[in-house]
């Protein structure tokens, strides 16, 4: 196989499983949060999470996969699954984060509404959540984004291995170091583009109305 | 599924997961230059042993090995390599192959380093000129010799205003020096290879003991990191000293650039691992 498309479909992969483990946790908490009103403790920890420096989340997970540390045993370091791990950590308070922002911003409004028209609290948290398709589009595709585009963690935890966990942002790196530069930029350009049709995507289908 | 399909996709799958695969922790100039993807798939053909590298410099290199991250390492820095060895993190080491370090630098050559024959004295030159300088500034080997270097020559470049720390790899670091219209030091094969897109001369491309550029392999020692894939580095190692692998790193790229890229020593080590 072609290696560019290779390395396109593997970071595809990694950074989509990525956000589907980091959303399957932070889309309920940022809707409960969001729905129930977030103390300031809450939403300042979410917030933070979101500056969270990726080379350190990598190095974390670094030392937690290394063969000398807690989780050697598992032999996940430099291995995809790995890298997936670490980037759900830095997708999941984006996800979590603007899925909350979100939901709060309407809560109050659609509350009130639903039991002006006497529905209870439940029917009042189904529609916020029917109200609040875009809102996760709109928190999944900054948390993919995030991902797809993140090189200090991929590369700590991954190692820049080529057929195997090489991705786009690694490639990148690796040709500007080369003196590749127009490899460098072709590959930047794809990546864009990749980004480009998965947020496409999202909105497309995401923010479809339910028939 | 019907378990004749389960059993046809295990077997088909067998291959792959029958040897599971050696980390060579190695640095940047050995694996950018496109050495490793010429020469490690003939070992994988042979002995079914499949190789992930991960190329770093030579000081992230050894730390990864030394967590026994990895089980084998390519790196040139020898006095790195005698803590290394002497800390019991590494054995069997051999010299595989060795080029030169060059000191390249804008044409116009400011410093006149051109006209040196002593490299001692050429970095003097850029030093009394305060001519800029691009550092690597990280623990690679390039590194570790400028730092020997400059220190050979009695001089602390470190804080001058016109001495930069890239902190990033021999390719950037080159790019930046040209950018800039500096000196700096480089190995060998990563010059050539990015030569071309570089508005940078070779000024100093003499055959200098203090310039030799040798790089060693190392195995991780499997008695003080049990799980390390000892049998597989000692293949490797094999492998990479045999005469017509040894004769296949002599003439990598040779053609190309009418000279040779990476010179073979066949294990002995013209710089002493100290």
């Amino acid at each position: 196989m072609n290696e560019v498309l290779e390395i396109t479909l593997r970071s595809l992969g990694v950074s989509g499983a990525a956000t589907l483990i980091a959303a399957a946790f932070g889309l309920p908490l940022g809707l409960w949060l969001g729905a129930r009103g977030a103390g300031r403790l809450a939403r300042s920890l979410l917030y933070a999470g979101m500056g969270l420096p990726p080379v350190v989340v990598g190095l974390f997970f670094y030392f937690l996969f290394s063969r000398s540390g807690p989780l050697g045993g598992l032999g996940l370091l430099y291995t995809l699954p790995a890298v997936a791990v670490a980037e759900s950590v830095l997708a999941f308070p984006l996800i979590a984060g603007f899925t909350m922002a979100g939901v709060a911003s309407r809560a109050e409004g659609v509350r009130r509404l639903v039991k002006s028209l006497g529905g209870n609290e439940l029917q009042a948290f189904l529609t916020l959540l029917a109200e609040s398709r875009r809102v996760v589009v709109a928190a999944l595709a900054a948390g993919f984004g995030a991902v797809i585009s993140e090189v200090g963690a991929v590369t700590i935890v991954g190692g820049d291995i080529r057929h195997a966990t090489r991705v786009l942002t690694t490639a990148v790196v690796l040709e500007t170091r080369k003196g590749e530069l127009e490899r460098a930029a072709v590959l930047g350009l794809l990546l864009l583009g990749v980004t480009l049709v998965v947020s496409g995507l999202l909105v497309v289908f995401g923010e479809r109305e339910a028939a | 599924m019907h378990p004749r399909w389960f059993l046809v996709l295990l077997l088909t799958a067998l291959p792959v997961w029958a040897r599971a695969p050696l980390v060579l922790a190695t640095t940047t100039s050995v694996n950018d230059s496109g050495l490793l993807d010429a020469i490690l798939p003939g070992f994988t053909r042979e002995t079914g042993i499949p190789v992930k590298v991960i190329a770093v410099g030579t000081g992230q290199a050894l730390a990864i090995a030394g967590r026994g991250d990895a089980d084998a390492v390519l790196v040139h820095a020898p006095s790195l390599e005698a803590g290394f060895l002497a800390e019991k993190k590494g054995i069997l080491h051999a010299c595989l192959a060795k080029n030169r370090f060059l000191i390249v630098g804008p044409p116009a050559d400011p410093a006149g380093v051109r006209w040196e024959t002593n490299v001692l004295n050429a970095f003097r030159k850029i030093y009394l000129k305060g001519a800029l300088f691009v550092s690597r500034g990280d623990r690679s080997g390039t590194y570790v010799r400028e730092q020997r270097l400059w220190k050979a020559a009695g001089l602390r470049p470190q804080g001058k205003p016109w001495y930069l720390e890239s902190g990033s790899g021999m390719g950037a670091t080159l790019t930046l020096a040209s950018e800039k219209g500096a000196y700096t030091l480089t190995d060998l094969g990563t010059f050539l290879f990015t030569q071309t897109r570089l508005k940078l001369a070779p000024l100093f491309d003499r055959d200098d003991p203090r310039m030799l550029n040798q790089y060693s392999f190392m195995a991780v020692n499997p008695e003080r990191y049990p799980w390390v894939k000892f049998e597989e580095a000692k293949a490797l190692r094999a492998y990479l000293l045999r005469p017509d692998v040894q004769a296949a790193i002599g003439n990598y790229q040779k053609a190309r650039f009418g000279r040779s890229l990476f010179e073979p020593l066949g294990g002995e080590c013209i710089l002493p691992i100290k």
